[in-house]
């Protein structure tokens, strides 16, 4: 008897592997052959094949994002938005989630062998974008049937892949919902994601990307990026509340050991990271977000983009967030706006900053959940 | 569809042709826009500042955007609507001559309605010597949204002065009828005014 999950959960899931026959021309100009997908689902697929929702994850995400896994007592990293009866509700939609082509979850990436050497891609897998993963997830959703996806989701990075397909497949999105996201990340964005490239690449333990077949992780230098990435999806209203400037013990020792708990939070943050998460993936997943600009080809006309599309659009924002700003959706809104297209737009009033989009803030489960309420009704 | 529309949206949609594209200032539940989505397939958004009624516009269908009209609409570009309506809303910006200025920037047509500020009850409460507390303006001068209430006069002053042109005026009481005596002494007996109005002329080619 499988042990009880909350009635809102969707319980025990197992992901599968998927391999992609077909080959994939990728934006760097190579092509893969073939690829293999790691994918959960969730919910039943109607007779008509219509009520599929795509999930797309962001930088550190993976197809594991409702329910749990055999003998694991952590839920998904989206578990409290994908369920019976949740916003994303598993009752009324077949909902699918991958892991991204470059990931490191059991995806085609740096960590798998490459079937040409027999060693692992390493530093020799490509540099992917936001549009090849399209393709990928396009190739995916050829695999299982979908000609036309109810709704495409995701936050941060994954609402960059949202705006790609409706750009890429216009046909194949009715709606598309944007979360945290941007039409492109700023040159301030650049830097960090710089820093997180060159603290992983300047440990010597990374050893130009091959640190598999030395038997080591590069492991200091993706604490770092991991550290400095978690600075910047904070508020720093968030960091004063949450730790303030707490030492964790009564008198500082004036040393470098850990002292204040946003310090202990960091590497507590920075050191799991590393044991979940690879270099390569990192550095991939890095530069993909600098990558997308997808007004570049419209004569960075990012309203002449949208004009492909179809879809309609959710957007949202939280105000707290500085990583990927509510003026960044605003962007997003005026080029849909301008371009003609169908388009809400709900600023969340929020506390922690970027990672927000993950939080079951009543508001933004509310406008989630009456958004996609109106795609069942349209499906049905 | 709710067959029940507050007349004086109703006296609007008479003025709007069908397949217009829609801009509604202050769109609440989205009331106006879901029906005439319905009755003129007409396109557009609302802006919305309250989270409640920003939801409630997604749980009905329509589109809506989450913004402060006090921020102006530097999001939208020049001409770029055939209308945009602001009901019962002016009194309670910043600057309401400039949101006109904007309104009529962004769209062909401008419909504006207000409270009129003219009408014989708010007179009465002044005479009395206190701010007035009627059926149409029924906050307390202190926690009222409304910090720029006007009469009829007043607006069509400001109108004139600016070179706004207005296309058509509809005065109803605050049961949202026209009587007789509204038709008489517009500023006297109406409570809310409508406003159907169009930029200035542009400036003559020298």
């Amino acid at each position: 008897m499988s042990p009880a999950y909350p009635a809102d959960s969707v319980g025990l899931v197992q992901p599968f592997k998927l391999l992609i026959r077909q080959p994939l021309a990728l934006d760097c100009g190579r092509t893969l052959p073939q690829h293999e997908l790691m994918v959960e689902t969730y919910g039943q697929l109607n007779a008509a094949r219509s009520n599929a929702i795509l999930i797309c994850h962001a930088l550190s995400g993976d197809h594991h994002v409702a329910g749990y896994h055999e003998g694991s007592k952590k839920p998904g990293w989206w578990d409290n938005c994908v369920g019976p009866g949740k916003p994303i509700d598993t009752d009324r939609f077949f909902v699918v989630a991958l892991n991204n082509l470059g990931g490191c979850r059991g995806s085609t990436g740096p960590n798998t062998i490459n079937p040409e050497t027999g060693k692992p891609w390493g530093p020799d897998f490509p540099l992917v974008t936001a549009r090849d993963w399209v393709r990928s997830q396009a190739l995916l959703a050829d695999e299982l049937g979908i000609a036309r996806w109810a709704a495409i989701i995701g936050g941060s990075l994954g609402g960059m892949q949202v705006m790609q397909w409706t750009i890429e497949f216009p046909e194949r999105v009715r709606h598309a919902c944007v979360i945290a996201a941007a039409p492109k990340i700023s040159a301030q964005n650049i830097a960090f994601n710089e820093i997180a490239r060159q603290a992983i690449l300047s440990d010597p333990e990374f050893h130009g990307g091959h640190f598999y077949e030395q038997g080591v992780v590069p492991a200091r230098g993706l604490k770092l990026a991991r550290m400095l990435g978690h600075i910047t999806y904070l508020s720093d209203e968030a960091m004063r509340a949450k730790f303030g400037r707490e030492l964790k013990t009564a008198e500082p020792s004036y040393n470098f050991d850990v002292e204040f708990e946003v310090e202990s939070y960091l590497r507590y943050q920075g050191q799991s990271f590393v044991d979940r998460f690879d270099a390569n993936t990192y550095l991939i997943m890095t530069k993909a977000l600098d990558y997308f600009d997808p007004a570049r080809e419209y004569g960075n006309d990012l309203a002449a983009a949208f004009r492909r599309a179809t879809a309609k659009f959710l957007v949202v924002a939280f105000s707290s967030d500085w990583r990927f700003s509510p003026q960044r959706s605003r962007e997003i809104v005026k080029a849909l706006v301008d371009a003609g297209r169908d388009v809400s737009y709900a600023l969340i009033d929020s506390q922690l900053g970027h990672d927000d989009f993950l939080m079951p803030i009543p508001q933004y489960h509310r406008v989630l959940r009456g958004y996609l309420a109106r795609v069942a009704q349209e499906i049905a | 569809m709710s067959t029940t529309l507050r007349p004086d949206l109703a006296l609007i949609c008479d003025w709007i042709k069908p397949g217009s594209r829609i801009l509604d200032l202050g769109c609440g539940d989205g009331e106006l826009l879901a029906h005439l989505a319905h009755t003129h397939n007409v396109t557009g958004y609302g802006l919305e500042i309250d989270p409640e009624k920003v939801a409630s516009c997604v749980e009905r269908g329509v589109n809506v955007i989450q913004a402060d009209l006090d921020e102006g609409l530097k999001g939208f570009e020049s001409q770029s609507f055939d209308y945009v309506v602001m009901t019962q809303a002016l009194q309670a910006l910043q600057r309401p001559d400039l949101a006109i200025e904007e309104i009529l920037r962004v769209g062909r047509f401008g419909i504006v309605t207000f409270p009129n500020f003219g009408h014989w009850r708010v007179r009465l409460g002044l005479a009395g010597g206190r701010m007035p507390i009627t059926p149409v303006l029924d906050e307390r001068w202190y926690d009222t949204p409304n910090i720029h209430l006007c009469s009829v006069d007043d607006f069509e002053r400001l109108c004139e002065d600016i070179g706004w042109r207005i296309l058509d005026r509809r005065m109803l009481d605050r049961s949202h009828r026209e009587g007789w005596r509204i038709r008489l002494r517009p500023n006297l007996f109406g409570e809310v005014a409508l406003y159907l109005l169009q930029d200035k002329e542009p400036a003559p080619d020298r």
